[in-house]
């Protein structure tokens, strides 16, 4: 196993001298995703996918790459090292967006033309299970225990929290208008869920999933109703947390213990999901409208570039080089 | 520990057994479609039911968390039968929240009926102005936009195109007559003037006649970068397109069309909505569909978050500012305090695309930049709301 690490990294280290992380996009328009050198910030490679993609993660060891082929039905898995999709996983209909379980082994995928988050096997390649959720689900969270999984729905204004082991809703929890991303704090105890249409993100803790707080957003000279909070991402020591503002072009940076706003970051047009660079210095935001991807300096909390893409990114995931 | 706190969110929304029934009723004066010289397009048979459907059963997945169930009571009126008894039986039987699809003067006749006082009316299909001014009713509330909300959406368009010389021809319906009407007032509003007019005289039989009568007709209209048609039935317009003496673009009742709603509408998740529509009715969604859908998705948003089916809180909660629904045309659907009206974008649409979502940039507002579409508050002729919600 180390062994065959090794040879990859020699291999690739001859063939591409220019070996850094990478930020993985998908292109929602383009049947594509665009390859970040982390550290150039070039695009090193684009591969086609299939037919609208939006969610994108990696297995752990980082030797797979899920993307949800909206309009294909389809989980597409990928070789990251040739771009080549190697098979399709069953997902049930217009796959939207997923989780993996840190098991490296369950994939939970929202189905948002069905109401239903399909539970999929990685390794056998089947459906264990279908679960009925409200109306569009899209977010989806997974607690690092693997305890808990939650699927927001759009229409429904709901979290839905659902027991891993006997695959049941255990809890409904209504958010404000539209939800579109569920966020696990990284030690667990506290789920974040953002509301598109609210304009808010509802704080809950985990163990009784009651409300712990709602995080509003005012930027001078944005219209409130411009404020559409959607992905949103803990900062590497789990202090901050990035909220990305939709149409308000901005990322928020939010106070994870005061849930107080900070700063706001200006990004490129439609914001959608951020990813941190894999030595965690860097955040970097798609932006849909304007097909590219803002980079943000960590420590500065200052954007340092924009690197165009292709049409409507989306989604993103990180992997970092092996060495 | 643990185990009592999943009990209690069970409690909270997860009781089926003890489910609460929520009544809605859709309540349909069918109109014998008017006559238009095209045979190509017929009149949906459930235009507008089908976006209730939909709602209800959207709304209804909720209730299954929420331990409320929803019921649509349908009663539609055929053209030739009396409307008021109909309503008025509906009532009886305990209908408080009302989805109309009615033409105005039946609209109000049944908002006026004593037993009608404390319910919840919400108009799907009139899109008089007048109903959200001088004839508005404290019961009424409407999802479909009114006319001078489309057309004030127009003009905010035509001057984002920097199109400054403008001409219209208009039909001698009613209709047309008010769309014309409100166009006028929409391009004085945003400093736009028309630099010719016409109205149409035809009554010959245009599908054959339109390739020599049409560019006679416009011939001499003064120049213009586009051309407005006051067309609300489809009668005409259709024959104009690519067949005026100067090649100009159309809007209005043809060409670029300001709509609540199409079947082009795609981005904010609406592909989502369209594709369970379709699914459901077997057809693209028009707007009248789209304001019953709204109009149900907010009775459902309104009965989720006050936990009442109440019409009077679910009203005060329709036209408060907690109100935020999600209607996928990219920003929260809210009532207005003063008139009733549902906020809403305003696509303009051609058949085949959105060209733009109005309000557009540069429309500010102190407020909210969707009041810059139809009367704001300042300039509302309805009193009926003035004792607040």
């Amino acid at each position: 196993m180390i062994r065959s690490i090794l040879m990859g990294t020699a291999l690739s280290l001859s063939l591409a001298p220019a070996l850094a992380d990478e930020i993985w996009v998908t292109n929602e328009i383009d049947d594509t995703v665009s390859v970040i050198d982390a550290r150039t910030l070039e695009v090193k490679a684009t591969y086609p996918t299939g037919e609208r993609p939006r969610g994108i993660t990696f297995s752990k060891d980082f030797k797979r790459l899920y993307i949800c082929a909206s309009d294909s039905d389809a989980v597409q898995v990928m070789d990251p090292d040739t771009g080549q999709i190697l098979h399709d996983l069953p997902s049930g209909e217009d796959p939207e967006q997923f989780v993996l379980a840190p098991d490296d082994r369950l994939l939970y995928i929202a189905n948002e033309d069905d109401a239903i988050t399909t539970v999929v096997d990685t390794e056998s390649r089947k459906v264990v299970t279908q679960i009925d959720v409200g109306v569009e689900p899209e977010g989806m969270g997974i607690s690092p225990d693997g305890r808990i999984q939650v699927t927001t729905s759009e229409t429904t204004n709901m979290a839905h929290w659902i027991d891993t082991e006997t695959h049941k809703i255990i809890a409904n929890t209504l958010v404000d208008s539209r939800p579109r991303h569920a966020e696990f704090r990284p030690d667990g105890t506290e789920l974040w869920v953002s509301s598109e249409i609210g304009g808010t993100v509802t704080v809950f803790d985990t163990a009784t999933q009651a409300e712990k707080g709602r995080i509003g957003f005012a930027i001078t000279g944005i219209q409130p109703e411009k404020l559409q909070p959607v992905g949103m991402r803990f900062s590497p020591d789990g202090q901050r947390v990035f909220v990305a503002l939709g149409p308000a072009n901005h990322v928020a940076v939010v106070n994870a213990a005061t849930l107080e706003v900070e700063r706001y970051i200006l990004v490129g047009r439609r914001v959608w999901h951020m990813e941190l660079s894999p030595d965690q210095t860097r955040l970097f935001t798609t932006n849909g409208v304007s097909g590219d991807v803002t980079v943000i300096d960590l420590a500065s909390l200052e954007p340092i570039a924009t690197v165009k893409v292709g049409r409507f990114p989306w989604g993103a995931a990180a992997r970092p080089t092996p060495n | 520990m643990a185990r009592i706190s999943v009990c209690l969110a069970l409690s909270l929304f997860a009781a089926p057994a003890a489910a609460e029934t929520i009544r809605i009723d859709w309540l349909e004066r069918q109109v014998t479609p008017p006559p238009v010289q095209s045979n190509m397009q017929a009149r949906p048979e459930r235009l507008g039911l089908d976006g209730a459907r939909l709602s209800v059963a959207d709304i209804a997945t909720t209730g299954r968390f929420t331990g409320m169930d929803y019921q649509l009571v349908e009663t539609v009126i055929p053209p030739e039968a009396p409307f008021l008894p109909a309503a008025e039986a509906a009532l009886a039987q305990g209908a408080q929240l009302l989805v109309v699809s009615a033409p105005a003067a039946d609209l109000l006749a049944l908002a006026d009926l004593p037993a009608a006082r404390d319910a919840l009316i919400l108009n799907t299909a009139a899109p008089e102005t007048s109903l959200r001014g001088v004839d508005c009713r404290a019961n009424l509330l409407h999802t479909l936009p009114s006319v001078a909300m489309r057309t004030d959406a127009l003009a905010q368009f035509i001057v984002t195109k920097r199109w400054a010389n403008l001409a219209m021809i208009a039909g001698t319906l009613p209709e047309d007559l008010a769309y014309a009407e409100a166009l006028r007032s929409s391009l004085t509003k945003f400093g736009l003037s028309l630099a010719g007019e016409k109205t149409w005289p035809f009554q010959s039989d245009l599908r054959r006649a339109a390739t020599t009568e049409v560019p006679l007709f416009t011939q001499d209209l003064p120049d213009h970068d586009l051309l407005l048609i006051a067309d609300e039935r489809g009668d005409f317009g259709r024959y104009v397109a690519y067949n005026t003496w100067l090649p100009r673009p159309l809007a209005g009742s043809e060409g670029a069309q300001p709509l609540g709603w199409s079947g082009v509408v795609e981005q904010n998740g609406a592909a989502q909505l369209q594709n369970r529509f379709r699914d459901t009715a077997g057809r693209e969604m028009a707007p009248a569909d789209f304001a019953a859908w709204a109009a149900i998705a907010a009775l459902g948003d309104a009965t989720t978050r006050t936990a009442t089916a109440d019409p009077a809180a679910l009203r005060s909660y329709l036209l408060s500012d907690r109100a935020r629904i999600a209607g996928f045309l990219g920003r929260p659907l809210s009532f207005r305090g003063w008139d009733g009206q549902m906020r809403q974008p305003i696509p303009i649409v051609t058949e085949r695309a959105v060209v733009g979502l109005a309000p557009f940039e540069g429309f500010l507002h102190a407020v909210n930049e969707l009041d810059t579409l139809g009367p704001d508050q300042p300039e509302t002729l309805c009193t009926a709301f003035q004792e607040g919600p």
